[in-house]
């Protein structure tokens, strides 16, 4: 399992880069094995407000439909629109496929180090 | 085996399908230019068909069938003979009601029933499933708001243990969806319904039992946290199976509920059934409900529209052959046979939990309801065995396999409901085979994804399916 050092981790399994302002968010490696193969994905508009902590789209898996939420507050200033059409990207390099490019970034949940959001996913397992 | 359009030859017919007896009544103008592609075959070719067809599934006739969430249970075979006598199948919605008084009876006698059995006081029974159900429902609780001008009240709190069709009919029904935790039973937070609940709550939906196959302990705390707010309270009843004629929804604070005659009232399930789900409402919300009332007027009965009705959910009076299945299930248990029923299927299911608890792991190890959860997440890092694998291998021994991966809550969860038409030596058997092929994955562990291997078709490529589905057929 891959937890990148260089980003940050909501503990419902997205990662996030923030960067003077902006803001890149994509589906952990963690989270993309437990949904298993993905089939579809919904993505916001470009111009929609994403408010932190709650779901700007959703992965659909052969298991379950799941919400993906939204580690910060802003504008989605880009959405990668290849997902749409190659949702298996996000299980095959869930660290370049990312959802959304957020701009005016004014708030952000509690995220973790790549540390913590390891112990969390442990811990999550173990459940 | 080959499609119906893949066989017969032009020109070739049977008789089993009786003459239009309707005159011809179309123009040129809506008559299609091209004959419409049906299959010509002979008797024997449709007769092998139907057969071979029947052979590539697994029904309640074929054996085991726990699939968790669903009461697959047995349909009786009285429900199909009073739902083909003519008086019932030969019968036009238009009909003059004073023609279809029968008919009319069977409706009101059906919406009595249920009300009893759930402690409500009125019902429709145009919804064609459950989440058509809860759908409706929905509406009645806007149109209440609505009537009420109490517009503000936009929100339905739906707990995350619920059934996923529950956020997904707030949607429909135009409510923002407010999701709350469980806690560590899979049951209601408390502290979580106070934080959420305000004056814009317009309600709550609840699954009780709930998703894992336990009674809410907080059910009469919970109504009166959601009342005090303002709010209604919906009742998923997809697991009636486990209380009916013992503890009524109605009594513990309920305002609206939905029944699946489906599951609970064991008409057909599955295969396009069809449905039929239900809705039953305290007396303050009956004024909303769709579709015609019948109500009883001198000697018989009349159909009428309700004063606020929120319209129609569903053309007429819902699948009305199912109603008179159900009907005839619950007049042959009666008064004495509906609670035997739910504390059978209850029984079965803690019989069945206590025999493969010393070998699979609970997701919640207490006394359960009519279902219950066990989790695979052990053998699948142990030994990459998943719930899907085990599910897989005991289709080669005649069992359905019991729901997977549901509820979410849960990992590599298995749900397994037995109910209550299953005999003690079909529940031994299963729990015989359940150990087999959990012992089997313990030995051969990488063996366990190669199956099934005895069933029509082996393991699908459901990814692929999703992604790149074909749905012509030419």
């Amino acid at each position: 399992m891959n937890f990148p050092e260089e980003l940050r981790y909501a503990k419902s399994h997205e990662w996030v880069k923030i960067e003077e302002g902006n803001a890149i968010i994509g589906l952990t490696d963690y989270a993309q094995s437990e949904l298993g193969d993905l089939v579809f994905v919904n993505l916001p508009e470009v111009g929609d407000e994403l408010t932190a902590g709650e779901a700007f789209g959703d992965v659909e898996s052969v298991k379950a439909v799941s919400d993906v939420y939204s580690p910060v507050s802003g504008t989605v200033a880009e959405i990668n629109e290849e997902l749409l059409d190659h949702p298996e990207r996000i299980n095959e390099a869930p660290y370049e496929a990312w959802f959304v490019k957020v701009e005016n970034v004014t708030a952000e949940e509690e995220l973790f180090d790549a540390a913590a959001y390891e112990a969390h996913c442990a811990a999550e397992s173990e459940d | 085996m080959k499609l119906i359009f893949e066989m017969g030859a032009p020109g070739r017919g049977c008789d089993l399908l009786p003459d239009c007896q309707a005159p011809d009544v179309s123009g040129k103008a809506t008559r299609r230019a091209a004959r419409p592609r049906l299959p010509e075959v002979s008797e024997t070719e449709l007769s092998r068909h139907y057969t071979e067809l029947a052979k590539q599934v697994h029904g309640v006739n074929d054996g085991f069938y726990p699939l968790g969430s669903c009461t697959m249970k047995y349909n009786p075979k009285i429900d199909e003979q009073a739902a083909a006598l003519p008086g019932f199948s030969q019968i036009h919605p238009l009909q003059d009601a004073a023609d279809a008084q029968g008919c009319l009876e069977v409706i009101h006698k059906t919406e009595n029933a249920l009300c009893a059995i759930t402690g409500m006081d009125a019902c429709t029974l145009q919804p064609a499933a459950g989440a058509h159900g809860e759908f409706t429902g929905l509406l009645l609780i806007k149109a209440y708001h609505v009537s009420r001008g109490d517009e503000k009240r936009r929100k339905i709190i739906v707990p995350d243990s619920a059934h996923g069709t529950n956020p997904a009919s707030g949607a429909m029904a135009g409510f923002d969806v407010i999701n709350i935790v469980s806690d560590e039973n899979g049951c209601v937070d408390l502290a979580a319904l106070r934080a959420a609940v305000g004056e814009d709550t317009a309600g709550l939906m609840l699954t009780n039992p709930n998703t894992v196959g336990l009674f809410d302990p907080n059910i009469a705390e919970i109504t009166r946290i959601v009342h005090e707010a303002g709010g209604l309270c919906y009742y998923d009843g997809a697991n009636l199976n486990a209380i009916m004629g013992i503890a009524r929804p109605g009594d513990m604070g309920f305002d609206v509920m939905h029944l699946n005659l489906h599951k609970t009232f064991s008409t057909p399930h599955g295969g396009g059934g069809p449905g039929s789900g239900p809705v039953a409402c305290k007396h303050f919300l009956a004024d909303f409900l769709p579709g015609m009332r019948v109500v009883e007027s001198g000697d018989g009965y009349e159909a009428m529209r309700a004063k606020q009705s929120i319209g129609d959910m569903h053309g007429f009076y819902g699948n009305f052959l199912v109603v008179v299945r159900a009907l005839c299930y619950i007049m042959s248990l009666g008064r004495e046979g509906i609670p035997e029923a739910a504390t059978g299927a209850v029984l079965n299911a803690n019989y069945m939990m206590h025999e493969l608890k010393p070998y699979y792991h609970m997701a919640y190890d207490r006394t359960c309801m009519h279902e219950f959860v066990m989790t695979l997440e052990h053998e699948k890092h142990e030994r990459n065995v998943s719930a899907l694998d085990i599910a897989k291998a005991l289709l080669d021994h005649g069992i359905h396999p019991p729901t997977m991966y549901f509820p979410l809550i849960v990992h590599e969860a298995l749900m397994i409901e037995p109910t209550e038409t299953e005999s003690r030596e079909t529940i031994d058997e299963a729990v015989r085979i359940f150990i087999e092929v959990l012992k089997q994955s313990e030995k051969t562990p990488e063996q366990m994804h190669a199956y099934p291997q005895q069933t029509p078709v082996r393991r699908l490529d459901e990814v692929t399916a999703a992604r790149k589905p074909v749905v012509r057929y030419d």
